[in-house]
């Protein structure tokens, strides 16, 4: 791909990677992942509970807002206003960051910027860093990157912190351990929690809660460095935003001394009244709640007040690739709300794992393989575009108006087609498809394949087809009759009933 | 009013009632109806699994036999799905734009402009809630996905069905939440789409209905195919064959 949107040129030493590396591909696709997930009932019991929680409290803040629906269009308009001129808002975000004594490094793919974070801090001399909940550190690794250089990256975030005790991947963009209940939780802490009381520990939130607020204070005062994320970035300011709801976030952004964010180029927004947009429309569908308890700000450095030291790390990793694609690009404009997630009824029963990406449900499902790219063939990423009803129940609720049921539709085609141009062959369905819709195009033949249906009506018996059917077709008959065809199609009852007339 | 029929290949080849009743429907208000006998498919199903080349030849020819059909004197186009209306409206202009045929897409719109799901043509257009049918059963009514967030067709169903005599109409939990059909989903995704299909089972199930209807053939396809499976003894009924009842 030769279009090169994101990143300004002259910032990086060549083109942005392409396709984007990092914890975006799981090890089987979709349909098998699911299939485990879906016979885990502890996980079905969290997940039908936490996500129905959330859906009530977000439908009924949305509910009290009399201009959402504009809100979103505002949204949706300003994100695409911000990515039609990315480069030029990234190179002011650059020079406000840099005149507040901020630094600004440009990476284009995850091993880049791993390797920005792990020089940063092996120059503080520090072999431990405190982090705030980011989902682009979670996409490069960069934990595991750090760890391989021999320091220790603290996840503060509750929910986070407890997925890096149990060795664990996130499931959920908000509330990665969606998955886990309050008795897997205690068992966690009581297991792998350094200095926990197991004696005294219950799993009462609040004592779980107490639990890890007296783990994470020591490390917040021992603390020397910080790892953060962004949820947006005003360029004519050059100032950070990140919202959060238990301060943890908050200690991590003032205490240490450096100061280290990640953030994907798509988190800048040109101005504060942007910014002011998006900061009524996460929360309401992200948490539910009216406004986050705790929203950050910081411009560079400030002599005595905070980190004195701050590097900001400009991530593409296969966004100029996703920006590239005229169709596909508002995936881009999303802010990580995870509504979409919540009211998903895939998501909803298979949890995020079965994504494999660490960006599941339908966000995940159109982000990630255009972040990757689609091969055309069983590259797992290549099964998301189909894990979906195609309900619509995400875009009614994604406050940037994402129509992600059309983009799954695309990227559906963008699959069949990337196979069509590497292969001779088709497909079995391909050439099923190419079939019917030769069929289908002329009413004769039509006519002529609904009366052989009929009489396929006595391969039918109670339901169930008498020849087994071959896959994927006994997917249907696994757990649904079949009905049976009728006497007679409908055009030959008109014909026969009415033909003289019409 | 003379309104063209588009049936559905689902409703043409495997459930034909759904369109004899929807026939009977308007024909009981008055209204005339033709069938365009060179209809065959709106392309839905290879749109949404990924075939757009080959989906927009199926767009072409609906384009062309209803665009007939419209200069032949029909005010309407009235589908008794949800969804075949919902790719009429809402992907037949986009797959032509999308292939570079510009021409196509505008002659998609007009047609589109004028393509109805029934509850609409009978509650926006006909201006009618009760269309004089009696059906003494106790049904609970599913709004598939389509009907509800890509057309809105809101509450015009149970407007209809409320007008029914006899009904015992009892409200479905969770009514909003997807069957778990979703075209070719219920085969790529089997197992999910069979888990989503459980939970809807036992919503309607929960209701002690007898009948589960909606607006679009293929969901109830699947739902009643569950229901089937598990000899619940629950039956799926089109919305249109409930309006053309006179029991």
């Amino acid at each position: 791909m030769s279009t090169f949107l994101g990143m300004p040129r002259g910032r990086v030493p060549g083109p942005p990677a392409d396709p984007a590396v990092g914890q975006l591909t799981g090890d089987r696709p979709f349909p098998a992942a699911a299939r485990s997930a879906l016979g885990n009932s502890r996980l079905r019991a969290n997940l039908a509970h936490a996500t129905s929680t959330i859906r009530a409290k977000r439908a009924a803040v949305v509910e009290e807002v009399p201009d959402w629906e504009a809100l979103r269009e505002a949204g949706s308009a300003i994100k695409a206003a911000t990515m039609a001129r990315l480069p030029e808002l990234l190179e002011q975000l650059e020079a406000n960051v840099v005149a507040r004594g901020g630094q600004v490094h440009w990476a284009r793919d995850a091993a880049e910027a791993n390797a920005v974070v792990t020089d940063l801090v092996r120059t503080t001399g520090a072999d431990e860093v405190v982090k705030v909940k980011s989902m682009a550190t979670a996409e490069i690794g960069l934990n595991e990157a750090l760890e391989a250089a021999g320091i220790t990256a603290l996840e503060t975030d509750l929910a986070e912190l407890i997925v890096q005790l149990a060795g664990d991947k996130p499931s959920h963009i908000l509330v990665p351990a969606i998955h886990r209940g309050r008795a897997e939780i205690r068992e966690i802490f009581a297991q792998r929690m350094p200095g926990v009381d197991t004696g005294a520990l219950t799993d009462e939130p609040a004592v779980l809660a107490a639990a890890a607020r007296a783990h994470l204070r020591e490390a917040f005062l021992r603390a020397r460095v910080a790892v953060s994320g962004a949820n947006f970035a005003v360029a004519d300011t050059g100032t950070l935003t990140v919202v959060e709801s238990e301060g943890n976030g908050r200690m991590c952004l003032t205490l240490p001394q450096t100061l280290i964010t990640v953030m994907g180029v798509e988190k800048v927004v040109p101005t504060w009244s942007d910014l002011e947009v998006f900061l009524q429309l996460l929360p309401r569908s992200s948490t539910g709640e009216r406004m986050n308890p705790y929203t950050s700000t910081w411009t560079g450095v400030t002599p005595g007040d905070g980190p004195s030291e701050f590097h900001l790390v400009l991530l593409d990793n296969g966004r100029s690739r996703a920006l590239a694609d005229e169709a596909g690009r508002s995936a881009l404009h999303c802010i990580r709300c995870s509504a979409c997630l919540n009211v998903c009824p895939v998501y909803e029963r298979t949890g995020g794992h079965a994504y494999g990406s660490v960006y599941p449900g339908p966000i995940g499902a159109v982000l990630t393989p255009q972040l990757t790219g689609l091969t055309g063939g069983d590259d797992p990423n290549d099964s998301l575009p189909y894990a979906s009803s195609l309900c619509g129940a995400c875009y009614d609720v994604c406050p940037v108006k994402i129509n992600i049921p059309e983009l799954l539709v695309q990227l559906r085609a963008e699959h069949t087609e990337a196979h069509a141009e590497k292969h001779r062959l088709p497909t079995p369905e391909a050439a099923a498809m190419r079939a019917a819709a030769w069929v289908m195009r002329d009413a004769d033949r039509f006519a002529a394949a609904g009366r052989a249906a009929t009489v396929a009506r006595r391969g039918i018996r109670k339901g169930k087809p008498v020849l087994p059917l071959p896959p994927p077709l006994n997917g249907w008959t696994a757990s649904r009759d079949v009905p049976a065809p009728p006497a007679e199609t409908f055009r030959d009852w008109w014909s026969r009933t009415r033909g003289a007339r019409s | 009013m003379r309104i063209a029929l588009f049936v559905t290949c689902l409703g043409d080849v495997l459930f034909p009632d759904v369109g004899k009743a929807t026939v009977a429907v308007l024909e009981g208000l008055g209204h005339e109806v033709v069938f365009p006998a060179e209809q065959t498919c709106c392309g839905q199903m290879h749109t949404n699994t990924g075939y757009q080349h080959d989906a927009v030849g199926l767009v072409r020819h609906h384009v062309e036999v209803f665009e007939q059909a419209l200069a032949d004197g029909c005010e309407a186009v009235v589908a008794p799905s949800g969804s075949c209306a919902g790719s009429v409206r809402h992907q037949h202009a986009m797959l032509a734009r999308r292939a570079g045929n510009e021409a196509l897409a505008t002659r998609a719109e007009v047609v589109a402009a004028r393509t109805y799901e029934l509850s609409e043509l009978l509650v926006d257009v006909l201006g009618v809630t009760d269309v004089g049918a009696s059906y003494p059963h106790r049904v609970t009514y599913h709004p598939t996905c389509h009907s509800l967030r890509m057309l809105r067709v809101g509450d015009r169903p149970l407007q209809l069905l409320r007008h029914v005599r006899g009904i015992d109409l009892v409200e479905l939990p969770a009514a909003d939440s997807c069957c778990g059909f979703g075209g070719t989903f219920s085969v790529k995704n089997a197992d999910t789409s069979t888990a989503m299909l459980a939970d809807k089972m036992t919503a309607v199930l929960g209701t002690g209905a007898e009948v589960v209807t909606a607006g679009d053939a293929s969901c109830l396809m699947h739902i009643g195919g569950g229901l089937s499976r598990l000899r619940t003894g629950v039956r799926p009924v089109h919305l249109a064959e409930i309006l053309a009842s006179r029991s």
